[in-house]
């Protein structure tokens, strides 16, 4: 539903009853007023309702699912797309879908892929900066938790062997959740080396 | 596939009309040539290739669930 047209006493009833019935805000529609209220004589005759046609304004979110919508049945994927969350700055979008494993791609390429797109798409229709995160059957989630163990895993080794451990390439973000586990942990400093896309983290032991 | 590469391409351009896509077969596989107005190239290509990437990864993963081995090329 895109336009509703409300009634009330004033037109402030009546826009509260159009936003309600839309489930948004104030800021998100642009207000036409169709009809003047009329109080009427002793407010019994000619009295005249409100009458407001409130439209949602068009959402650079809807634009962007629809894209990667498109592209997914072209690409002979069927697939579901919810917003999970949604501020001024951020948005998370869950993926559903039979072929999880195709669009989340090798070590997340093809997911990661989608998402860079998906960002262009959403900025080019916003008039600020919207960082958009796209996710698979919670695959992020997973390898998040996965990525944590790993780090704790490998803090153990470097207090172990006293030696620094390398850890395998990763992108900048899983490589930020690598770093953020083993902030707190006492006995162990991290860096990253190389060049992207084959940037590593590296866990050393703290003298 | 035809179809996917201008779904992806055509929003992020400014001349849409200008959007070839045709295809080359050789001992390597199927390559899909892609070429847009001078103007878009940048918005197609991104920094340090970004765009490009993203766009050939995703046609690539098309291929992958037809059983194909697929490439992109862009040109001007």
């Amino acid at each position: 539903m895109r336009e509703v047209t409300t009634q009330g006493k004033t037109i402030e009833e009546a826009v509260q009853t159009a936003l309600e019935s839309l489930k948004t805000t104030k800021e998100n529609v642009i207000i036409d007023v169709l009809e003047e209220p009329k109080r009427g004589l002793l407010g019994v005759i000619g009295v005249k309702p409100a009458l407001v046609k409130v439209t949602l304004r068009y959402q650079p979110i809807d634009k962007t699912i629809e894209y990667i919508e498109n592209m997914m049945s072209k690409m002979g994927i069927s697939c579901d797309i919810k917003v999970i969350s949604q501020d001024e700055r951020n948005v998370e979008c869950q993926l559903m879908s039979q072929d999880a494993a195709l669009i989340i791609g090798k070590r997340g390429q093809t997911l990661n892929a989608i998402q860079l797109l998906a960002n262009l798409m959403i900025n080019k229709h916003s008039d600020h900066k919207v960082k958009l995160t796209l996710d698979v059957e919670n695959y992020r989630l997973k390898r998040k938790e996965s990525l944590e163990r790993l780090a704790n895993r490998t803090a153990e080794r470097v207090k172990t062997f006293n030696r620094p451990v390398k850890l395998d390439p990763m992108p900048s973000y899983e490589r930020k959740i690598i770093h953020t586990a083993l902030q707190n942990i006492d006995h162990v400093t991290t860096r990253s080396e190389g060049e992207e896309p084959q940037r590593y983290v590296i866990v050393f032991p703290k003298s | 596939m035809d179809e996917l590469i201008r779904t992806i391409v055509e929003p992020l351009v400014e001349f849409p009309e200008d959007i070839k896509v045709s295809r080359e077969e050789n001992e390597r596989g199927l390559t899909y040539i892609l070429s847009v107005n001078k103007e878009d190239m940048g918005k197609i290509i991104g920094k340090k290739g970004r765009i490009a990437s993203a766009i050939r990864t995703i046609v690539h993963a098309a291929g992958r669930a037809h059983q194909q081995d697929v490439q992109l090329t862009i040109q001007e």
